[in-house]
């Protein structure tokens, strides 16, 4: 629904689409309406029913039964306030340091590479390349890279310009740092995507009309490529709220850096709380949900800027 | 940045030696240029001539190889394109799809930093009769409006120099006369400097009062419009502003009077004052509607030249005027226009007829007969008609 929300920005002139009812293209639909019925809506219920449960009196760990106990909500909210809060700080800080680096990059595949054609796709092959390795062998790899012992640590460690007694994984940083390397293709991908059909005559107008390129960017490009900006940051920000494996202890977290991903999963493997488990998955889905509305419906009516 | 202030009125624009190389081709060679404060210039070319190159180097879009760009006598060569008193209205309009039509006019105000641009955006879309879209997107107007948008873009800011890079060219035949029109009236009110680049050759001479045809990277010949069409310097001006008749032949006889040439066993004679070259080998030529068909041999007169007899291969009526292609035998096949003055026409196909004209019409070229006479590309679909019809004779 989010995404069909900032689409209109785009394409207005959608209206006169499909107004007949046609039997096929209910048939059609079907097999999609199914699916989504299955694999989403149940689930969904599910979960929203879970999250009120009360555990099974004389029951074993791990049973619950049906009830109305709202207060799991509040419960959770005091208990894990710090994680839901850490969450959206990391996803947001991690959505912006993709966004700078990653507009530059599709900037000069999009426009600037438009007269090396090989250039071009050769960049685009090199941004989507870190999908061939599997997620989580790239995040070890930057664990490895970030461990104590290891030579990047050491040698600055070496010219002091990390304390001797100092550690990068398990921290803020290394978490952030994982998020916005794992997401920069997510970013890249739809802002190229944008720029590759970026009219160039627009800013040359720009440009006639008295406006330095600092003000061309600001005034022509970034408005035309915001369908990119709001694909590419909806792409990055959902998913890296909901992240659990870069803030995991196993790979670049630590204690002080988990993340609502992180205790939803540890409520529903380890403590085996599932009412816990799922009012925090609502808690998140909403809190996205509400956040993503009105991120979208801001950038629709270019407050953003 | 302070505010700024209009241009008081046009400037002159000045192109020294300019020479604009691609990777590949060159676009211009030694482009020297001068047009004066508060004319309006046409930069007249076929498509591939570097008239569109000329154009983007004076607004900045393009920087010369070599040369110099003046604009009122300031040196402009190195300033980017937001630094020039200079605007342009786009062939393509690119005007700004997120912005209103109101925002579009206000962009170069705003930039600049002018008190009350909305106010100034809605006086200049009054002049283009435009104020009641002011809040439309460009994409929800027609072809036209936002042709007139793209104008007022340009003209809110008052520049020194306006530059039109054929923004005609998508409109239809009856809206392009009418933004003429409109566009001569706005550049006499504003009294700016106007340099319109176009292919088409009656939209140059209906507007501009300074025409330079350009080919090939270079000015083939500038000037008035009125003097241009009557004596064309060489033989692709003498084409590409309108058609001619081109013989080529040597100059029998000098006298102060004219210079006779044997054309195909034709004494041809032309104004020594309307003849760029007097001696040896030389091209002359005659404008179309200066021939008058005759069905018997007209009788002797010095101030007649007089061609025949021939044969008409070709009879067009085109409203106002009919086109006859007269071939008359070496010389090659002649256009004539003649006004529809009565009903029907008393020419018909295969008749053998004679074709004279007065002496005073004729003109001599330039050009180096080796060659010419050359008939380069043309858009106007007449000439090409005819080109067929030249062709297949």
């Amino acid at each position: 629904m989010a995404f069909a929300a900032f689409s209109t920005t785009a394409a207005p002139t959608s209206s006169d689409s499909v107004k007949k009812k046609s039997p096929v293209a209910l048939l059609l639909l079907l097999p999609g309406i199914l699916y989504l019925v299955l694999f989403f809506l149940a689930p969904l219920v599910s979960l929203l029913l879970t999250s009120f449960k009360v555990p099974a009196e004389f029951g074993d760990i791990g049973e619950f039964s049906y009830a109305f106990r709202w207060e799991n909500y509040t419960d959770v909210i005091t208990a894990y306030w710090p994680h839901i809060l850490r969450s959206f700080g990391y996803a947001i800080t991690a959505t912006f340091f993709a966004l700078i680096i990653s507009y530059p990059l599709a900037y000069f595949i999009g426009v600037k590479a438009r007269r090396w054609p090989l250039l071009q796709s050769l960049a685009l092959v090199m941004v989507v390349a870190p999908f061939f390795i599997s997620f989580l062998l790239r995040t070890l790899a930057w664990k490895q890279i970030f461990a104590d012992e290891s030579f990047l640590v050491t040698s600055l460690k070496a010219v002091s310009l990390l304390a001797p007694d100092a550690h990068v994984t398990g921290t803020a940083f290394s978490v952030i740092f994982g998020l916005t390397y794992n997401f920069i293709p997510f970013m890249t991908l739809p802002l190229y995507t944008t720029l590759e059909r970026l009219d160039v005559r627009y800013l040359e107008a720009g440009s006639d009309l008295y406006a330095s390129p600092f003000h061309v960017f600001r005034k022509v490009t970034i408005p035309l490529s915001m369908p990119g900006i709001v694909a590419g940051t909806l792409l990055t920000f959902i998913p890296a709220a909901g992240d659990y494996i870069n803030a995991s202890r196993e790979f670049l977290g630590g204690t002080g850096t988990q993340m609502m991903g992180n205790v939803i999963e540890a409520n529903f493997l380890v403590l085996q709380n599932f009412p816990a488990g799922a009012a925090l998955s609502i808690i998140l889905m909403s809190a996205i949900l509400v956040m993503v509305s009105i991120y979208v419906k801001k950038s629709g009516t270019e407050d953003l800027l | 940045m302070t505010t700024d202030t209009f241009a008081e009125s046009g400037a002159d624009l000045e192109l020294v030696g300019i020479h604009k190389r691609f990777p590949g081709f060159t676009a211009i060679e030694e482009l020297n240029l001068t047009i004066p404060a508060g004319s309006f210039f046409a930069l007249l070319g076929p498509s591939g001539c570097g008239k569109t190159t000329t154009l983007r180097l004076v607004a900045g879009l393009e920087a010369p190889t070599a040369g110099r760009i003046l604009v009122g006598g300031t040196d402009v060569t190195n300033q980017k394109s937001f630094q020039r008193p200079v605007n342009t209205v786009f062939q393509s309009y690119a005007l700004f799809p997120h912005m209103t039509v109101l925002e579009n006019v206000a962009f170069g105000l705003r930039r600049r930093k002018m008190t009350d641009p909305l106010g100034k955006a809605h006086e200049v879309l009054r002049l283009v009769e435009l104020d009641h879209l002011a809040s439309r997107r460009p994409q929800q107007l027609s072809g036209g409006q936002q042709q007139r948008v793209a104008l007022a873009r340009a003209i809110v800011n008052r520049p020194a120099l306006l530059l039109l890079d054929e923004p005609l060219g998508a409109l239809d035949l009856k809206l392009r006369r009418q933004m003429q029109l409109e566009l001569k009236t706005i550049q006499e009110d504003v009294g700016l400097t106007f340099l319109h680049v176009t292919h088409d050759q009656e939209e140059a001479m209906t507007m501009a009062d300074t025409i330079a045809v350009m080919n090939k990277g270079r000015i083939e010949q500038m000037g008035a419009p009125q003097e241009l069409y009557e004596l064309p310097r060489t033989a692709f001006v003498a084409n590409f502003l309108g058609q001619s008749n081109l013989f080529t032949g040597p100059v029998v006889s000098t006298t102060s009077a004219g210079v006779a040439v044997d054309v195909a066993g034709h004494k041809i004679v032309v104004p020594a004052t309307r003849a760029h070259r007097t001696t040896g080998e030389i091209t002359i030529g005659v404008r179309p509607e200066k021939l008058t068909l005759h069905s018997a041999k007209p009788i002797h007169d010095a101030d007649v030249n007089v061609m025949g007899p021939g044969r008409v291969t070709d009879v067009s009526f085109s409203g106002v005027s009919t086109q006859y292609l007269v071939e008359v035998p070496g010389a090659g096949t002649l256009i004539v226009f003649a006004q529809n003055m009565t009903f029907g026409s008393d020419v018909k196909f295969g008749d053998g007829v004679w074709v004279s004209w007065g002496v005073g019409h004729g003109f001599g070229l330039d050009d180096d007969p080796a060659d010419a006479p050359r008939f380069e590309a043309d858009f106007d679909t007449r000439s090409i008609a005819a080109q067929r019809h030249l062709e297949g004779a």
